[in-house]
């Protein structure tokens, strides 16, 4: 598949979004609401459950199916209390030693008035530095799109596995064509420059695994991730929290080829 | 170069601000004069230089390179510079990026969009990064990340306070995702400082947007910004095209961010070095004998 191949599929409207991984992987998920400081970003999920007998917080950015889910979830583009919303439950999380699930799927953090009134910059910077610290286990995993820091935000993990034709990149292609190039027809080739696909990122260091899709039959998928995030975060789990955060910092601090 | 641009369309509104970078030495470039757009009095390159790059008619801002920028508030002869070797290379191989590297480094003079160092501010010992608007407009590539952690690292070491001054444009495209995560690389780096008990000063500068204020510029804990800096996360042009009507007139400016609680105080260029320093002696810092 190429790699403007895999945008249109990690876009496509039939693919499952947060909400179909929270309700096909765990068990007893308890949605909490809100930021406490604004309002109930619905474009983000959050809450706690159980993976195979585990307590843990699950936050996922959701876009919804039909056009009304849609329009709620603001097509999975978080404002400033959304991020906020999502630390709130990350903070609890490290509070309870549970470990963290984030599911990632966004075009990117909305860009408008409210957004930046209420400080879009600064929620991600925060959420972004919180996460470096927070001792507790972080897996993030990219099932559809991975759009620059408002997906980052989410994926600040000890692990980050994605989907095979998942996209994760630091801006979308349509969006690095019409400014490098002034030219939006040339989205396909700014789609292979950026190294967006699972296999590139695999390659960059940038995710550790790549989960093989099969067709419009996710079942695989969810008892693949089921059992693996299960298994994963116990391992993880069993780490002393404050050495998982210094590792964390490690997995980040090595990104950047540059001569000396 | 303003005067004819300013009825232009801007490419880029970023770009397009009024107070264009002039880091250019007098006559670098056969250029000796520039128009201030604000009150359209014809200035000296050199007296423009010698006033702070602030307009001796009106008292606009022009923007200001990173050597200009350390000058200003560093104590005479006391800076340092550090990392000078780390340079953004070509991780992806995009397609004219090198051209593109090779252009900036000329018209900057510099060989990457931040200039770090240690120096002395009214006597105390800090570690200080300023950004270069001249060298794509203070773009995040993996260079840039990697000395402003470096920075972090070597003052959590040496238990020195951080001052920053931030201009930049957002992340480096043509890094891609290196270049995203260059975000989450120096949150971290900021994250240990700040945990180690030390002080962080972020002097946000116009324009500050993108991915550096969604990491570094807004982790301070204390953040400053100079009068009328552009301050945002999405830049006012694609702000425009999502929501389909015009912005307000002060939006994302810094008087605008202080009204919305995200800087502690504006502070003009002629009082930022007194400022610093009464920040830098009220966290215990002390003048190095």
């Amino acid at each position: 598949m190429s790699a403007i191949e895999s945008v249109r599929a990690a876009r496509a409207s039939g693919r499952p979004t947060g909400l179909d991984f929270i309700r096909n992987i765990f068990e007893d998920f308890f949605e909490l609401h809100g930021d406490r400081r604004f309002g109930d970003d619905r474009a983000v999920v959050a809450g706690v459950a159980r993976l195979d007998g585990l307590p843990v917080t699950v936050i996922a950015l959701e876009k919804g199916h039909t056009t009304k889910e849609k329009l709620e979830r603001n097509f999975g583009s978080a404002h400033p209390e959304g991020y906020r919303k999502a630390l709130r439950q990350m903070k609890l999380a490290e509070k309870f030693r549970r470990p963290v699930v984030c599911f990632v799927d966004t075009a990117g953090a909305y860009c408008g008035i409210g957004a930046e009134e209420r400080g879009q910059g600064q929620a991600i910077a925060e959420i972004l530095m919180e996460c470096m610290g927070l001792e507790t286990p972080v897996i993030s995993v990219l099932i559809g799109e991975g759009g620059s820091g408002g997906a980052l935000a989410l994926a600040v993990a000890d692990e980050v596995w994605m989907l095979q034709n998942a996209v994760y990149s630091v801006i979308s292609p349509e969006g690095c064509a019409s400014i490098l190039w002034k030219d939006a027809s040339r989205t396909a080739e700014a789609a292979e420059c950026l190294k967006l696909t699972a296999g590139d990122l695999l390659a960059l260091g940038v995710v550790e695994r790549v989960l093989p899709e099969t067709g419009e039959d996710f079942a695989p998928l969810y008892a693949l991730l089921k059992r693996d995030l299960a298994e994963t975060l116990r391992a993880l789990g069993a780490a002393d929290a404050r050495a998982l955060a210094a590792l964390r910092y490690e997995r980040f601090r090595k990104f950047g080829v540059v001569k000396a | 170069m303003l005067g004819k641009g300013i009825f232009k369309k801007p490419k880029n509104t970023l770009e397009a601000s009024p107070f264009e970078a002039t880091a250019k030495k007098p006559g670098a470039s056969g250029e000796v004069c520039v128009k201030c757009p604000a009150c359209r009095t014809a200035l000296f390159l050199g007296d423009l230089a010698a006033n702070g790059r602030i307009c001796p008619r009106c008292g606009a801002y022009f923007r200001m390179g990173a050597r200009e920028r350390l000058d200003s508030v560093c104590d005479a002869d006391s800076f340092e510079e550090l990392f000078s070797g780390v340079v953004s290379g070509d991780p992806l191989r995009f397609p004219d990026y090198e051209n593109k590297l090779a252009q900036a480094r000329a018209r900057s003079g510099e060989p990457e969009a931040v200039v770090c160092g240690t120096a002395r501010l009214g006597g105390v010992p800090m570690a200080i990064f300023a950004m270069e608007p001249e060298f794509m407009l203070g773009s995040m590539g993996a260079a840039l990340g990697e000395k402003v952690t470096l920075l972090f690292e070597q003052a959590t070491l040496n238990r020195l306070p951080v001052v920053g001054f931030t201009v930049s444009g957002g992340a480096r495209m043509q890094e891609g995702i290196l270049s995203l995560m260059q975000m989450a690389k120096t949150s971290g780096a900021v994250r240990r400082h700040g945990d180690a008990g030390l002080l962080y000063i972020c002097v946000l500068t116009d324009p500050t947007t993108g991915g550096v204020t969604a990491s570094f510029a807004m982790q301070g804990d204390i953040t400053l910004a100079e009068p009328g800096a552009l301050v945002g996360f999405a830049g006012p042009r694609v702000i425009e095209q999502t929501m389909r009507q015009k912005l307000p007139e002060r939006f994302q400016r810094a008087e605008f961010l202080l009204e919305k609680g995200f800087v502690d105080a504006i502070v003009g260029r002629r009082e930022m070095k007194q400022t610093l320093s009464l920040l830098l002696r009220l966290h215990g810092g002390e003048a190095a004998v």
